[in-house]
């Protein structure tokens, strides 16, 4: 930030205050429609800076994209269907085909934030001044201290005070008294914030004649120790991230293996389509978003409440019909089963890229789903991944309790350990079988719905799942739902605890060696089946 | 029975195509035969399509306008199938079994890296329409995307600018293959040679589709605690969607981190809602948001073609800088043929060098004798819509350095390929060739 640009503010503020507003002329704003970006910013700090009504309406047109320049060079604002001159607010006659859209970049954006945040430290309202104050910590200027000592006098609200202090301690650290500065260091580690870095670390930098910025030792000496300190939490904070990151992964992974974990694991069928079933859950996914869109665009919101339901459905179907027309045939018969299924997944992907084309589709998250919740500062936990964590607790639920609870579930289990004997009691195991299968690829469905929520939706999306289900449920050991829930969780906290240090391409080279090493030792997985269930 | 008259009609099309090529060409009748090979399945599919596509439009468009020196074009289409050695066997066949005239095709480095040996050997041409890392000439293909300095070190400059926010610091993202790590080396090297320290440049890949971003999205947020940063990215295919996506849900806005993309257009964008990602930037050297009327016409024409088409997507497909640049290189090939006047490889070779094209940049390219296209550098920002708006410009198009400066060793390769009669006795190509990769 430039400094004239503050003193034009704070000049500005001032002349506002004793309501001698600088009233804007259509020539300081006309080069904001201009192509020169000197010119632009020169224009913007100009509308900023006279701080009169006019200027707060334009910029906030402009923080809405709603202003617009006509042929002649006239600036307009556009309220829906009518513009009104951003002037004089007075109503003009428009096409929309002849007005050019007043863009900004990145620098004007910060710049234009910056200055509607100095002008909203007075508002009325407690959350604009309470952004205001965020918006200004990120960018310490001295300049700024006047508006920021005004915003003090007249704050009541005690939190928001407290930040206005802290605020103000940014601007007091190049003060001239060393004991202001050092009390301003002071206030600032009270934030505990890592982000304070920013603005502490410059201070111990070296000028171009070799001297300390910050001339004071002991001031120095108490800056390096606050950073030391924001450091400290800097790691803790990173700890938890990482944490959380290895769990979010995990908990896809886990939703991604759990349908394999009974065919495979219960039923012992090694089905190659499975990541087609995730992608058949996943498209089902965005067919119910399409169908929102069209029909109850008010609903849209909810429609992933919908897609649950749909995406296990069409996913089972599909199961159901794979299970009967192919691996019916195939039982017993592992390595056929492999190259049939294999066949299989690429028919599928082949179906999907002629019905809905090669390209990705777009699956956008509801709007509960986007952004995150800020639990520390500087850590933000998407909101998207909170939910499938959730969402994966579900699902291995529900899928205990049916295994676990319900006579189906017991059949399965019958079936698992004894097929023979089973079928001497009076199961029909070729239902079981079928069902089982169905149900597993149903669940498959139900983890291509969350993942159509974190990750791209694709014909090709299965394939990159599979390798990793496999993974997880042969680490965790086969026929056991806990060692796939086991499996998938380690290798995702696994793999997030080995990736910054390695990289992500070594950490998947690193996980991978791990569990050859693993299953060398212990061939049965974590969790081994016990008794005679192995014979088959 | 059939197999001999085929044998014959080889052979005799054989000594025809050594004894009397100019009066081959003269035959208005006889279509001439293109090859596109382009992925038509696998990872690649993605981008690809949309070129065989594009380039089949254009060929539509050159017939119904009375085709090359009256002669109409056929295209023969191949799938390679994003399988890299599946590229140099589609290559072969379409070169010595359909006897095209031209390919075009490819996207990836690795994928033109497995075909170039074939079109050395057997002297076919190429006309490769996508930006890539450089430190390549062939004689046989032309490039009608960017050199890096053409798209990355402008970017860079920008970054670094005052318009560009003055990035202090860099982090390199990008997949692990041969175009982000060669033009992650050439980066390294420009920010060197402009005072930046290595402990201020970061450098990380992903593998090929890797689908979640937590980890590194926190290394940037932490990296950028140490000054103004900004991110270049060369993650190619769909695991931009993840990674933006969690950008967006960690709150890293444009202002504060500012990410610059080489791969991503709005071909990408079509599969992620955009509103998060407003402000960051790509740099290409079209894009389909300019105003001109070459671009106008483009863009109709293809609205129409895949109406008419009925191609999926229908009117949400779009077009980006690789369609641009496949649709250039096949009107500039059109040109050259009619100034030879004939079909003949190293007679259209000469010819294409110097060609110029009104491109849908809105710029009159021109195709230097470095097989490269001059091409204006554009960076843009996204736009909620998925578009992007642009925020700089180069005021003319830059000639290509496909041999970077910043590459030590690079000073004294030539600075243009060697035409027909200048070129070396063919008993060199090997050595030639080894030496161009």
């Amino acid at each position: 930030m430039d400094r004239r640009f503050f003193w034009l503010l704070a000049a500005g503020f001032w002349l506002g205050l004793s309501s001698i507003a600088w009233a804007l002329t259509p020539e300081q704003i006309k080069p904001l429609a201009e192509d020169d970006f000197d010119a632009k910013a020169e224009a913007l700090d100009q509308v900023i800076a006279s701080g009169d009504e006019a200027a707060q309406r334009i910029l906030d047109a402009l923080r809405d994209e709603q202003l617009y320049a006509n042929k002649a060079g006239q600036i307009l604002i556009s309220h829906g269907d009518s513009y009104h001159d951003a002037l004089t607010d007075g109503q003009v006659e428009a096409k929309a085909d002849d007005l050019q859209p007043i863009e900004l970049n990145n620098v004007l954006r910060e710049k234009l934030a910056t200055g509607l945040a100095g002008l909203q430290l007075i508002s009325p309202d407690r959350a604009v001044r309470a952004h205001a104050i965020q918006t200004l910590l990120r960018s310490a200027d001295s300049a700024l201290k006047p508006l920021i000592d005004k915003a003090r006098s007249s704050e009541t609200d005690p939190s928001l005070r407290a930040e206005l202090d802290q605020l103000w301690a940014s601007t007091m650290l190049r003060a001239p008294d060393p004991k202001r500065r050092q009390d301003a260091v002071a206030m600032l580690e009270q934030r505990h914030d890592p982000q304070m870095r920013l603005v502490l670390a410059p201070l111990l930098g070296k000028q171009s004649d070799g001297t300390f910025i910050e001339s004071d030792p002991t001031v120095r000496k108490r800056v390096e120790q606050v950073l030391a300190s924001l450091e400290r939490e800097e790691a803790e904070i990173q700890f938890v991230g990482t944490l959380f990151a290895g769990i979010s992964l995990g908990s896809i992974l886990l939703l991604a293996a759990l349908g394999l974990a009974i065919t495979y694991g219960l039923i012992g069928v090694i089905n190659m389509a499975h990541g087609e079933f995730l992608m058949i859950g996943a498209y089902a996914t965005y067919c119910v978003q399409n169908m929102f869109i069209s029909y109850w665009p008010g609903a849209f919101d909810w429609y992933l409440l919908a897609a649950v339901p749909v995406s296990f459905l069409a996913a089972a179907i599909v199961g159901l019909i794979l299970e009967r027309s192919v691996i019916r045939l195939l039982y017993g018969r592992p390595l056929e089963t492999l190259l049939a299924t294999f066949g299989v997944s690429l028919i599928l992907i082949e179906a999907v890229r002629t019905k809905f084309g090669a390209q990705n589709v777009q699956v956008s998250n509801p709007r509960w789903m986007s952004g995150g919740i800020t639990v520390l500062p500087e850590m933000i936990l998407p909101f998207n991944r909170i939910v499938i964590i959730g969402f994966a607790l579900i699902v291995v639920l529900i899928t205990w309790l049916v295994i676990q609870r319900t006579r189906f579930g017991l059949y399965i289990r019958a079936v698992t350990q004894n097929r023979r004997m089973a079928a001497c009691v009076g199961i029909r195991t070729w239902q079981i079988d079928c069902y089982a299968f169905a149900f597993g690829a149903g669940i498959a469905g139900l983890g291509g719905c969350a993942l159509s929520q974190v990750g791209n939706v694709g014909p090709d999306l299965g394939q990159s799942y599979i390798i990793d289900s496999f993974m997880a449920v042969v680490l965790g050991g086969v026929g056991q739902l806990i060692g796939t829930i086991v499996g998938a969780l380690g290798l995702g906290v696994l793999s997030k605890l080995i990736e910054p240090f390695w990289g992500a391409v070594l950490a998947k080279i690193a996980i991978l060696v791990l569990i050859v090493l693993f299953i060398q030792k212990r061939p049965q997985g974590l969790f081994a089946l016990k008794g005679r269930s192995l014979e088959v | 029975m059939k197999r001999k008259l085929f044998l014959h009609a080889a052979l005799l099309s054989c000594t025809l195509a050594f004894t009397a090529h100019p009066l081959l060409a003269q035959n208005s009748a006889e279509p001439i035969k293109v090859g596109i090979l382009h992925s038509l399945s696998g990872t690649m599919a993605i981008s690809e399509t949309s070129l065989k596509d594009v380039a089949l439009m254009t060929i539509e468009e050159i017939n119904n306008a009375g085709g090359v020196a009256g002669r109409k074009i056929e295209p023969i289409v191949v799938d390679p199938a994003s399988n890299w050695p599946l590229f140099a066997e589609k290559a072969r066949q379409l070169i010595s079994q359909d006897k095209v005239a031209v390919v075009f095709g490819c996207w990836t480095s690795v994928s033109r890296k497995s075909v170039l040996p074939v079109f050395e050997e057997l002297n076919g041409l190429l006309f490769y329409p996508v930006q890539y890392e450089g430190e390549e000439m062939s004689r046989n293909v032309f490039y009608t995307g960017a050199a890096p300095n053409q798209q990355a070190i402008p970017a860079v400059e920008y970054l670094m600018s005052k318009e560009g926010g003055g990035a202090k610091r860099f982090f390199l993202l990008g997949t692990d293959y041969v175009y982000p790590r060669t033009t992650n080396k050439i980066l390294r090297a420009f920010l060197h040679s402009k005072g930046v320290q290595d402990a201020d440049i970061n450098e990380v890949y992903t593998p090929f589709s890797h689908n979640d971003y937590q980890t590194i999205v926190n290394d940037v947020k932490k990296f950028a605690q140490g000054g103004k940063t900004a991110v270049i990215s060369t993650i190619n295919g769909d695991s931009n969607v993840p990674f933006y996506k969690e950008l967006a849900n960690q709150g890293l806005k444009a202002t504060d981190v500012p990410v610059v993309a080489f791969s991503v257009g709005e071909e990408e964008l079509r599969g992620i809602d955009a509103k998060p990602l407003v402000g960051h930037l790509a740099a290409w050297n079209y894009f389909m948001s300019l105003k001109n009327p070459q671009n106008e016409a483009f863009k109709k024409e293809w609205a129409a073609y895949v109406a008419a088409h009925n191609l999926p997507g229908g009117d949400k497909r779009v077009t980006n800088d690789p369609m641009e640049a496949t649709y250039v290189g096949i009107h500039m090939w059109k040109q050259a043929v009619e100034k030879a006047g004939s079909t003949d490889v190293d007679k259209v070779r000469d010819a294409v060098i110097g060609q110029t094209f009104k491109a849908p940049c809105g710029f009159v390219l021109e195709m230097d004798a470095n097989h490269h296209l001059h091409k204006p550098v554009m960076i843009g920002e996204v736009r909620p819509d998925g578009q992007f708006s642009v925020v700089w410009k180069t005021k003319e198009p830059i000639r290509a350095q496909p041999w970077s400066p910043f590459i030590p060793g690079n000073e004294n390769k030539p600075d243009k390929v060697a035409t027909g009669k200048e070129f070396p006795n063919p008993l060199d190509l090997g050595r030639l060739a080894a030496s161009a990769r």
